[in-house]
């Protein structure tokens, strides 16, 4: 038995020397690129310490007890205790995981409130409103604003804060660019919002990660952040070259599969609204229930 | 099970009978988070007419009202009959138990008509999320009273095969249990889906 | 005419499919021919099909749980096989959608169900000194209604096609618009009748625990599997009503076109998600409750010692069911309730870990002062105490609401869930099952193929997953059938596909186990071959049908009652052997669930008139119950005081 214990010892720092290989080399969530993404990071690394740390005691004290009393290390006629229980034991069985949570619970009432507000640090600027809305299996980005709409991927100014306002056409998706931050739900019949911020020009990956059939493992897009300067100057560039979307172009591209980059002026929002049914995160209701009541006011 | 107690009421006389009742309270708990599950989904949708009719636009208090009279008084006639079978009176009991499902009958038929009658103003059941969710709601109370009526005609006819035997009378107070938990369930209906919608 | 068969083709097939097909049909065949060559015809029937002994139901149910173990299984190897390298056509995308469906719904519900079900069949009569259950005929209904719901899910796979929506059946994917075959109907109705067999099972067991426990067994001088089933039984009576109402929902959208789920005239596609998660997260506490209570069974027989904080582990556990209502939201942080509710449901989320830490720290303070021994059953528990700290601590995880942000629905919740199911229910189901096989039948299993199996599979499991959590968190989406070269992903799938296999090698240890076992163990054991603490040990093996000659008594006892017969003379069997009475076989359960089935199979394909005949057969199998005046059977005194001599001779104490 001695060479089992052993050899969980070693696969355990095997495991934890894969675990810490993989930290380096940046996993996507823990390689931030946003106020939102960097909460996030900063919260599961948090964990990760916290929770490797009561692993620990919980295998110290298994292996504790596995090696102390072994039957092969008592005497043949040792008969163990009966033992009930002890009110000082449970209490501070309880007591520290007690602790724990309610500590936890500060930290993600905090973060919470943190994700769902416009990123931290661009609280005083306007946030630039995006729609993306999804279709088997394609990305559609429609800027008002800007009057553009681009499929498949999504171009956005640094150091501004995004609003996103997201729906689906078909099932529900749920739109992620994991080093801007986590992730939100697309459905038919509501506009969810995801605020997002990059802290610099460059290049995320971008995908839907729910589940919405066949073609949903290819349902992905490239978000390019850039200076101000260079995301008027597409503006303009769009404005220039491209054909403007049509209804009957627009319904084409909702039949299902796949599409590549594609750039339009003008936004299907114009003849296809968005659901009505507005699903503000900013609002507080306790209950799905009761929330249903206010989104069909 | 050979035991018999004659100290309690007969439908409580034997082992078995003591297990039935008692497994069947557990399954009316699990009723309830049907029927309690069916209102949840029901206010959740009521709002959500699309196109379809509100409930304010096709309820009527007349068929309404007759429906919960009549469940009412079967209600009552089962308390009766209940009743009859402690004191030992076969031909009582097996009276009211017909009176009961004959009201019974009657509550289905008025129900149907109602059913019948949202049909034809364009009230179907795949009109809108609300009627979706009304007429499964009142379709599901519906069955109860239907698979009821079968159950009970089936102890009517063991009552006056066998007379009131520890056995028949066990099922028959199980039966009462299920008519009255039909009928408060009505009451909830009543007052939170037409009352409510009336209004 | 063509028309009407062309209906249950496979509308996507391959070469796998056929093959399967293939291979249930000559199997089905092969083993017809022999029931019929052996004449076991009768055997079956008599002895099976009609049984209404919570023993033979249990075995019955643990030979499906098998069964399916294996389908779920080779689902998953597909799976895995599908992912181990980028840009993999082993499978298309329709078949993995089909694959992961199944594996789900096979796991959860066909597999680790019935297998918890096998276990309060077999030994919670025993535990509480009953002769059976409370309703022995409904628990018959109970197994076959659900043996059928897991034929009629089964049969979709060669007939019409399987479900793809996921487990989770999210509409409106699984709507007719975007789910085109009938597989989501056969999903919708199977569970449907497996879900009913459930139901009954638990108004059955509550019943039996509150009512017929043995004289003297107070609530608080339970076994704590019996209180572990208990409270489990309690939430299947709360909790699958739920997915009966979202499940007629979903078929009354699919078959009916009514509006619950759809996109307009005031559908709403996320009632499905709220429906399906207030059942669907009590479900895996049905789960997990019974498998925590044969570990305390396990830990406390091999720790040689009573269980640490019995009240406890008893008061945590109702704790844990109550939460367990309070948050499903968990399931959908993202579907954009606002960070009010997120807040809520976090909490309440987080504080499950409060009653389940509580448990972990009671079975390792169970071991203070014991006389550890280590066999297979023990390894199990000793494997699963690490292990499942490691899925408790990555749902903390997850419960952190703004972090799930970023790992829901990824490959990092796919390890934490199966971190959780895998250590926590499977092992305990293997481990119980290694516990309890010499009370089931009279022979141990090999002890040393058993350990080194144990090994074997943890070290698969964590090949497996582990590396899960990495790329979860690289941004690995769940239920992606490929991934391209460039994302990075490839190694560390090719690890867990080694792990599925060396999982696998481990199943197939198990049952070469069985099979060694059978062939070389000793068939003279005593019925305490492991020195066990628990009533259930204090009868013969294997058990006689009557369980208990003499009704034991409780009143001087403890939860450990036969511990406390062997160790401090406290007499159990008080008094003289009396007549027993026993309930009738009867055949009409199986028929009554051969009509569900007839009217499951109709109502998938809308084939009315059959499915109206399937319903009708079902209410005159209830006529016919109705008006049968049955009042069981009594075995004599004289005849159980035979039977009671045969053990001695035999030699089995």
């Amino acid at each position: 038995m001695k060479v089992n214990m052993k050899g969980t010892l070693l696969s355990l720092m095997g495991l934890g020397a894969v675990l810490l290989a993989g930290c380096n080399d940046k996993l996507a969530v823990l390689d931030p690129k946003g106020p939102q993404a960097q909460r996030q990071a900063d919260d599961t690394i948090l964990l990760i310490t916290l929770m490797s740390g009561i692993v620990l005691v919980v295998f110290a004290m298994l292996v504790f007890m596995l090696i102390k009393y072994r039957a092969s290390k008592q005497s043949p006629d040792y008969e163990p205790p009966h033992i009930e229980g002890h009110w000082l034991v449970e209490t501070i069985m309880i007591g520290i995981p007690v602790i724990i949570v309610i500590f936890l619970s500060f930290v993600s009432v905090k973060s919470n409130y943190i994700v769902e507000s416009i990123p931290q640090g661009y609280e005083d600027q306007e946030p630039l409103v995006i729609y993306a809305s999804s279709s088997d299996w394609k990305w559609h980005f429609s800027y008002p604003e800007q009057d553009i709409e681009t499929v498949n991927y999504l171009y956005i100014p640094a150091n501004r804060p995004i609003e996103f306002r997201l729906y689906s056409f078909g099932s529900i998706t749920s739109f992620w660019i994991p080093q801007l931050g986590g992730q939100k739900y697309a459905m038919s019949d509501m506009v969810t919002t995801l605020n997002l911020a990059a802290d610099a020009p460059g290049e995320f990956m971008g995908r839907n990660a729910n589940f919405s059939g066949r073609g949903s493992a290819e349902n992905t897009f490239v978000t390019t952040s850039m200076t101000n300067a260079k995301f008027d100057e597409w503006v303009e560039e769009v404005h220039a070259t491209a054909d403007p979307i049509t209804e009957e172009k627009f319904e084409k591209m909702l039949e299902p599969g796949h599409l590549g980059r594609e750039t339009y002026t003008g936004t299907h929002l114009e003849f296809s609204p968005a659901p009505h049914h507005d699903h503000d995160s900013s609002e507080e209701d306790s209950s799905v229930e009761e929330h249903e009541e206010h989104s069909t006011k | 099970m050979g035991k018999v107690n004659n100290n309690v009421p007969l439908e409580y006389s034997t082992e078995e009978n003591n297990l039935k009742i008692f497994g069947f309270w557990v399954f009316l708990g699990a009723e309830i988070m049907l029927f309690g599950t069916l209102f949840a989904s029901y206010f959740t949708l009521s709002g959500r007419t699309g196109n379809g009719p509100t409930g304010a636009e096709i309820f009527e208090i007349t068929p309404v009202l007759l429906e919960t009279f009549i469940l009412l008084a079967s209600s009552f006639t089962i308390g009766l009959a209940i009743h009859a079978m402690r004191l030992g009176s076969k031909k009582a009991t097996m009276s009211f138990m017909i009176i009961t499902l004959l009201l019974g009958a009657a509550f289905l038929s008025v129900e149907i008509y109602e059913f019948m009658h949202y049909a034809h103003i364009g009230a179907g059941i795949t009109v809108s999320a609300f009627t979706s969710i009304l007429l499964t709601t009142l379709g599901t109370h519906g069955l109860h009273v239907t698979f009821g009526l079968l159950w009970g005609t089936f102890l009517v006819i063991q009552i006056a095969k066998r007379g009131l035997t520890s056995v028949t009378a066990g099922k028959t107070f199980i039966f009462s249990l299920y008519w009255h938990f039909l009928d408060v369930v009505w009451i909830f209906i009543f007052s939170f889906v037409y009352l409510k919608g009336m209004m | 005419m063509k028309e009407f068969f062309a209906q249950f083709a496979i509308p996507h097939p391959s070469l796998l499919i056929y093959i399967a097909m293939a291979s249930m049909i000559i199997g089905g065949i092969a083993l017809v021919a022999i029931v019929t060559y052996f004449k076991l015809w009768g055997y079956l029937w008599r002895e099976w099909i009609t049984t209404v002994d919570h023993k033979k139901i249990g075995i019955m149910y643990l030979l499906t749980a098998l069964l399916m173990l294996f389908r779920g299984g080779v689902d998953a190897m597909m799976l895995r096989m599908q992912l181990a390298v980028p840009d993999n056509s082993f499978l298309d995308a329709q078949h993995y959608n089909e694959v992961f469906t199944t594996h789900g719904v096979v796991m959860i519900l066909f597999m680790a169900m019935p297998f918890i079900t096998f276990f309060f069949n077999y030994l919670v009569p025993l535990q509480i000194g009953a002769r059976d259950v409370a309703f022995p005929r409904l628990n018959a209904i109970s197994f076959w209604l659900f043996f059928m719901g897991m034929g009629l899910f089964n049969l979709s796979f060669v007939i019409g096609g399987s479900p793809d929506a996921g487990w989770t059946s999210y509409f409106p994917l699984a709507s007719n618009e975007f789910s085109t075959s009938v597989g989501t109907n056969y999903y919708m109705i199977s569970l449907q009748i497996a879900g009913l067999g459930t139901l009954i099972t638990g108004i059955n067991f509550i019943t039996t625990i509150m009512k017929m426990r043995a004289p003297g067994m107070t609530l608080f001088k339970m076994p704590m599997f019996t209180w572990s089933a208990l409270i489990a039984n309690l939430i299947i009576v709360f909790a699958f009503p739920v997915l009966t109402v979202a499940l007629a929902m979903g078929t009354l959208d699919r078959l009916f076109g009514t509006q619950f789920f759809t996109m307009d005239n005031g559908g709403m596609d996320m009632l499905w998600a709220n429906l399906f998660w207030v059942w669907g997260h009590p479900e895996v506490y049905i789960l997990i409750l019974p498998a925590f209570g044969l570990f305390s069974e396990i830990i406390t027989t091999f720790a040689r010692r009573n269980l640490y904080g019995y009240n406890s582990m008893v008061w945590s556990m109702l704790m844990i069911s109550v939460f367990s209502f309070a948050v499903w939201t968990h399931h959908f942080f993202t579907m954009g309730q606002g960070a009010l509710t997120n807040s809520i449901f976090s909490i309440t989320t987080m504080a499950i870990a409060i009653p389940t830490g509580v448990k972990i720290f009671n079975w390792i303070l169970t071991l203070y002062k014991g006389k550890i021994v280590i066999t297979t059953p023990m390894l199990y528990a000793l494997h699963f105490l690490p292990l499942f700290t490691l899925g408790g601590v990555t749902g903390v995880m997850l419960a952190m609401s703004a972090a799930d942000y970023q790992y829901h629905n990824t490959m990092f919740l796919v390890a934490h869930f199966h971190n959780v199911i895998i250590p926590g229910v499977v092992y305990a189901m293997l481990g119980g099952l290694t516990f309890y096989w010499p009370k089931m039948f009279g022979f141990m299993l090999n002890e040393k193929i058993g350990k080194a199996t144990v090994w074997v599979m943890s070290t698969g499991f964590l090949l497996a997953f582990m590396p899960m959590y990495i790329t979860g968190l690289d941004g690995q989406a769940r239920r992606m059938y490929t991934y391209s070269e460039s994302t990075g992903f490839s190694l560390l799938n090719m690890v867990s596909f080694i792990g599925a296999g060396l999982m696998t090698v481990s199943f197939l240890m198990l049952v070469w186990n069985i099979w060694y076992s059978f062939k070389n163990s000793s068939r003279d054991i005593s019925s305490d071959p492991w020195d066990a603490r628990g009533l259930e040990w204090a009868t013969h093996t294997p058990v006689p049908v009557y369980n208990f000659a003499i009704v034991p008594n409780l009143e001087k006892g403890s939860p450990e009652a036969f511990w406390d017969a062997k160790k401090n003379g406290v007499e159990l069997f008080k008094g003289k052997i009396e007549d027993i009475h026993m309930p009738n076989n009867s055949g009409q359960p199986f028929i009554m669930s051969i009509f569900f089935f007839i009217a499951g199979f109709a109502m998938v394909f809308s084939m009315w008139p059959m499915a109206i005949f399937g319903l009708i057969g079902v209410l005159a199998t209830m006529a016919v119950r109705s008006l049968e005046d049955d009042h069981g059977y009594h075995i004599h005194a004289h005849e159980v005081e035979e039977t009671e001599k045969s053990y001695d001779k035999g030699g089995a104490k």
